[in-house]
């Protein structure tokens, strides 16, 4: 699969960036003037639910509890919910857990994947199509087939309620071994001959040769398996009853019932625990788009 | 030293002047890190969740014994279970058309090139980057009967309040709404990036023929993106089909059970229920379920592509 190229302005740009060419397609058509409208009215309901999240949590909770619903409250605008969310401790607590929890995972998933990716990719060894086989079709896996088994195990390991149990089961992702292998199919093997004859051993060719060539794969693979172990409810849910443990997903989930109808500061929490990422992805908006549409359809 | 290559265009391996046990040792060496997590925490689980079917394990006390088939024949039985499945198949069939139609709407408007393209970028992928819980929480307060922002609306344009949640005929929609919502920014990046690969010769020799916006789109555009409507649309049946964390925030599975999926029958089994091997058993007919649409996926996409 070819990396998509998601920054082009549009496919009708056909030569370089002198500024005198206007793009014909750049002019204000009315079907152009139309599309922005239809994109922007579908981008405002997109944004309703972050808007009314943040309107609801500068409330105070008598206003955000009034039975007349409205944008603008009378007692005006107020940080008080954010402060008390704050001074419970439990966000950033829970913040903490996601954070470490999921750059281990991250870290692990592509320090064994790019291994044994590069030996599927380079080296001829026996059993080699058998592995290969086997990694792919345990894509298929859906990961809510494993929890009671897997719980059963992390018993018998004594490792319910560490982060061990949050971290090692999440590590395995098959279908990101096969993007790597792809992408290292791509590099050209006369880079590595030199190498070899020199006599240099494997491991050094791959940590000097092909590891620095792979950085925006690696990339790719780092932000899906971030994401996604960033926001992962259900087995994090399963592993983890200790308070002090919990992931930010897990925890959010505990604070309906402990605010009741505390509208404001669950609003607020929800608000807290989504900025991490939403900040991230600002900075990082390109790569992320890249890697998410570079890893998207590695399941196939 | 002839090594048996692979049926491959290209030599699969660069040969060094040593020995083929060498290599033997150096691949396995390579592999074996990502083997033991993959036989520990993959494989495992898998063989002994079989083999926890075929007994009557459960949290409390231990009865290990083996029970044969008797909880697939229990499950089969079981109204329950086959109302999560049937809850399962009814939101993988009513969100899969808008998961993948409004992605569709979303990349061609954005192809047309309009301007500050980061910004419609943000506003349609964001919500992917949420939690489960945090979509929970927005939209459990936006469906709010007497003080939801829908209602208000609604009621504003005067129209009736609806019981989003509470109601068993309209929950399953609501949480349709708020998972169209949080996941369709993935699939609209995947047809983005189809479409931004679509060679520009394509579209100027249809310019040539004096063919429009419109006419583009519908000849070119859409024929050219037919393998990735393909994929998106079992990726997401996929993707649908192991529907619980929404679920289970915003309405536990009710009103009366209408949202219950599959794998929130699985995990009530057992973990409120402690029955592990029943649930195991479920488990299995769940991924029954999966593997079927995988394969389906696998003849389709290798026809596609033979």
């Amino acid at each position: 699969m070819a990396t998509p190229t998601l920054t082009r302005p549009a496919p009708s740009t056909t030569t370089g960036n002198s500024p005198k060419i206007r793009q014909p397609r750049k002019k204000l058509t009315v079907g152009r003037i139309a599309a922005i409208v239809v994109a922007a009215f579908i981008a405002v309901l997109w944004l309703i639910p972050f808007a009314w999240a943040t309107a609801t949590a500068f409330k105070t909770e008598t206003d955000a509890a009034a039975p007349d619903v409205t944008w603008l409250p009378p007692s005006g605008f107020t940080p008080e919910a954010f402060v008390k969310v704050f001074q419970d401790g439990n966000i950033p607590l829970w913040t903490w857990n996601s954070l470490y929890t999921s750059a281990a995972i991250t870290a692990i998933t592509l320090v064994i994947s790019a291994l044994v990716a590069y030996a599927l990719s380079r080296i001829d060894f026996r059993g080699k199509k058998v592995l290969m086989t086997v990694i792919i079709a345990s894509i298929i896996i859906p990961p809510p087939v494993l929890i009671i088994p897997l719980f059963y195990q992390m018993l018998a390991l004594n490792l319910i309620d560490t982060s061990w149990a949050i971290i090692l089961p999440q590590v395995i992702h098959p279908a990101m071994v096969f993007v790597l292998k792809k992408f290292f199919d791509q590099i050209p093997r006369e880079l590595e001959e030199a190498a070899v004859m020199d006599g240099a051993s494997r491991l050094r060719i791959f940590t000097q040769i092909i590891l620095p060539l792979s950085r925006p794969i690696l990339a790719a693979v780092a932000i899906f398996v971030f994401i996604g172990a960033w926001n992962n409810f259900l087995w994090p849910f399963i592993a983890t009853n200790d308070g002090n443990l919990l992931t930010l997903p897990v925890g959010l989930q505990t604070i309906k019932s402990a605010y009741g109808i505390q509208y404001a500061q669950n609003m607020a929490s929800a608000l807290l625990a989504a900025l991490p990422l939403i900040v991230v992805f600002l900075f990082f908006q390109r790569q992320i788009i890249k890697g998410v549409a570079t890893t998207g359809l590695a399941g196939t | 030293m002839s090594t048996s290559t692979l049926s491959r265009p290209r030599p699969e391996t660069l040969r060094k002047p040593g020995s083929r046990s060498r290599s033997n040792v150096s691949g396995w060496a390579f592999a074996t890190p990502f083997l033991v997590f993959f036989l520990v925490f993959l494989v495992w689980p898998i063989l002994y969740g079989f083999y926890m079917s075929l007994t009557g394990k459960s949290l409390t006390g231990a009865n290990d014994s083996l029970i044969g088939f008797a909880n697939y024949a229990e499950a089969l039985a079981d109204a329950d279970m086959w109302r999560s499945l049937g809850n399962t198949l009814y939101f993988t069939v009513i969100s899969t058309v808008p998961l993948v139609l409004v992605a569709l709407v979303m990349a061609a408007l954005l192809n047309v090139g309009l301007p500050a393209q980061w910004l419609w970028r943000l506003s349609y992928f964001a919500p992917y980057l949420l939690a489960s819980t945090v979509v929970s929480l927005f939209f459990t307060w936006m469906y709010n009967p007497q003080l939801g922002l829908i209602n208000e609306f609604l009621t504003g344009i005067g129209l009736p309040r609806v019981a989003w949640l509470n109601d068993p005929n309209v929950a399953m929609w609501a949480i349709v709404i708020a998972t169209l919502w949080w996941t369709v920014g993935f699939n609209f990046l995947l047809y983005l990036a189809a479409m931004q690969n679509i060679p520009a010769q394509h579209y100027e020799a249809a310019s040539l023929d004096g063919a429009g916006a419109w006419r583009q789109f519908f000849s070119i555009t859409l024929p050219q993106l037919t393998p990735t409507t393909v994929m998106i649309v079992l990726l997401q049946i996929l993707a649908s089909l192991k529907i619980f964390d929404q679920v289970y925030q915003m309405t536990a599975g009710g009103p009366a059970g209408s949202t219950r999926p599959v794998v929130q029958y699985i995990f009530e089994t057992g973990f409120t229920g402690y029955r592990l091997g029943y649930s195991a058993a479920i488990s299995y007919i769940f991924f029954g379920l999966i593997v079927v649409v995988s394969v389906m996926q696998f003849v389709i996409t290798r026809r596609r592509s033979a």
